[in-house]
């Protein structure tokens, strides 16, 4: 448990935190900056619970918003009632449950799909759960969820998201998680070396809409405000674009993929008539010259900075 | 030797009009080698693929005897049938080719060494005492072809003879009793195809495995197979020994075409 590369791993989050916090208290962050970190988080944790699906489990879905909308109403609704910490609590484990068995929901039904099949299907499904959002009345329709308390702060948001993470990582180092890579890789050899894998292309929907409950519960407890047109298939795409630019099959590019994506387009704000052209143009650039995704399905790690020094030097 | 280790009773598998596998009848015994020959499109991998659930038969049934009862596999899903002891090698080679070699055998062992969701999600102490069971299995499996100095390469970047290598030991990972081998020395030259045979004699022996074999390098059947079966057009023509397959006539017209007298 305490190997070098888990401490390495706490070193450099404790070394961000640490980082954060002085700019913070210094002031050299001022809130515009929080709000930023906030949704870097928020993209991370998105990113990565995508990631299990379709990077590693390969199946293909657009309807991550959907999950992520589970989490933030249920999530919402809950703390509007109890705003306190334990509320929130309650409103995190109560969002990603839902979510999870939604994504259950969603994996047993689409178990014979694969490919651009399974994404429309997946798609369908997150825009009924929108359509669901608009005219039920306790989410308050299409005006939305408004005066949400506040109840996340970059902190929380920071271990939240570094938590789940590391979670979802932990499982795909498992038996568990090769499991699900076996179905990307050839499900019919998978099935021969005893894979049910039924069971693993559910556990990975649901489990990744577990924690894109989680992420959508942070969202709702930052943002104040939840409205279902936040949740369409745009948000969908973003994420889902984070994760093929980071690379699929890889935690460590959602990571930088989500901090780097997110930091661009808080960039450009200021120029919001060019802002889309020129992320276009840089999307289309990278997947020009890295169409695997900038980490493909690589980790880092020391063995990746190892290989790449002996690389060097055999030249 | 100690009865059968799998029967299979009048199977017969049809696509629309065209019956692949017609009302075959076979058994293996334990620890047997046995061989399945037959020209192109006799219906070989059609039979394996019946085997291990990758098919559902038309008709008839298949019965393993490897636990205490004996099981029919009919229907069964190829997971399930992997669980009973039966492991195989694909003609077209199926490795996970995006992933390490280690991690190829690993999830072979995905049934053999168990914990559950709770140690994966946490890394408990048991999720690493079983991991390192299962990579010092691996590892040791990986050593009978050579391939544990290769754990960390990508499946597809070994060449072709290893990538059919590590098929094998990825089969033996799921620690079977019988071991469905789909022309292993494919592609492969006279001395390493002499020298699988002879690795596969001796995996046989080692781990008290009873192997069914389709090849179609006759050095390979004639030499290891204690028993051979012939499929042509998805009918067995023949069955016995080495020395009887090679000199009965049908087989030889089956191969070479009718003597026209």
């Amino acid at each position: 448990m305490f190997k070098a590369k888990n401490i390495a791993a706490v070193a450099l989050l404790a070394a961000v935190y640490t980082a954060i916090k002085i700019l913070r208290l210094t002031g050299i962050f001022g809130s515009y900056h929080e709000i930023t970190i906030a949704q870097i988080c928020i993209n991370m944790l998105l990113a990565c619970s995508l990631n299990l699906i379709t990077g590693f489990a390969g199946q293909f879905s657009l309807g991550h918003a959907g999950f992520m909308s589970i989490g933030a109403y249920a999530c919402a609704l809950i703390i509007i009632r109890f705003p306190s910490v334990y509320g929130f609590m309650l409103g995190l484990i109560a969002g990603s449950l839902a979510s999870a068995v939604v994504g259950l929901a969603i994996g047993i039904p689409t178990l014979r799909l694969s490919g651009d099949y399974l994404a429309i299907a997946t798609l369908g499904m997150a825009e009924i759960i929108k359509v669901v959002f608009f005219n039920l009345k306790i989410t308050n329709g299409a005006a939305g969820l408004m005066n949400i308390p506040r109840l996340m702060n970059w902190e929380w948001m920071f271990c939240l998201t570094a938590g789940s993470v590391a979670l979802i990582n932990n499982f795909i180092n498992s038996r568990h998680g090769r499991a699900c890579m076996s179905i990307r890789e050839d499900e019919i050899a998978s099935q021969s070396v005893g894979i049910d894998i039924a069971l693993y292309k559910i556990a990975a929907f649901a489990i990744g809409a577990f924690f894109a409950g989680i992420s959508g519960g942070m969202y709702a407890a930052y943002f104040y405000v939840l409205k279902p047109g936040i949740f369409g298939l745009l948000k969908s795409i973003d994420i889902l674009v984070i994760v093929v630019l980071g690379g699929l099959g890889s935690i460590s590019g959602s990571i930088i993929g989500a901090a780097l994506l997110t930091l661009i387009s808080a960039l450009l704000q200021d120029f919001a008539s060019l802002r889309m052209i020129i992320y276009a143009l840089m999307l289309i650039a990278i997947m020009m010259f890295r169409p695997q995704g900038l980490l493909g399905t690589n980790e880092i790690s020391f063995a990746l900075f190892t290989r790449a020094l002996k690389r060097e030097s055999a030249k | 030797m100690s009865g059968n280790a799998l029967t299979v009773e009048k199977l017969t598998k049809s696509f629309g009009g065209i019956t692949a596998v017609s009302n075959v009848t076979l058994h293996i015994g334990k620890g047997e080698l046995v061989g399945l020959i037959g020209p192109n499109g006799a219906g070989k991998t059609t039979l394996f693929n019946l085997l291990t659930g990758v098919y559902a038969p038309t008709s008839g049934d298949i019965t393993a005897y490897l636990g205490e009862q004996p099981k029919s596999m009919r229907g069964m899903p190829p997971h399930k049938i992997s669980r009973v002891g039966i492991a195989r090698t694909f003609q077209n080679i199926r490795l996970f080719s995006d992933l390490s070699v280690l991690d190829n055998v690993r999830i072979a062992m995905h049934n053999s060494i168990e914990y559950g969701f709770a140690a994966s999600f946490f890394h408990t102490k048991r999720y690493f005492e079983k991991e390192a069971q299962i990579k010092e299995q691996a590892i040791e499996l990986l050593g009978i072809f050579g391939l544990d100095k290769k754990t960390d390469e990508l499946a597809r970047s070994l060449p072709y003879g290893e990538q059919r290598h590590l098929e094998i030991v990825r089969a033996l990972a799921t620690k079977p009793e019988i071991l469905l081998l789909d022309e292993p020395a494919a592609g492969m030259n006279q001395s390493e195809t002499l020298e699988l045979a002879e690795t596969i004699s001796a995996i046989k022996s080692s781990y008290g495995l009873s192997v069914f074999l389709i090849e179609h390098d006759m050095s390979v059947v004639m030499s290891i197979c204690e028993r051979i079966y012939v499929l042509d057009y998805g009918v067995l023509i023949a069955d016995g020994t080495p020395e009887e397959i090679r000199s009965n006539k049908k087989v030889i017209a089956a191969y070479l075409g009718e003597e026209k007298l």
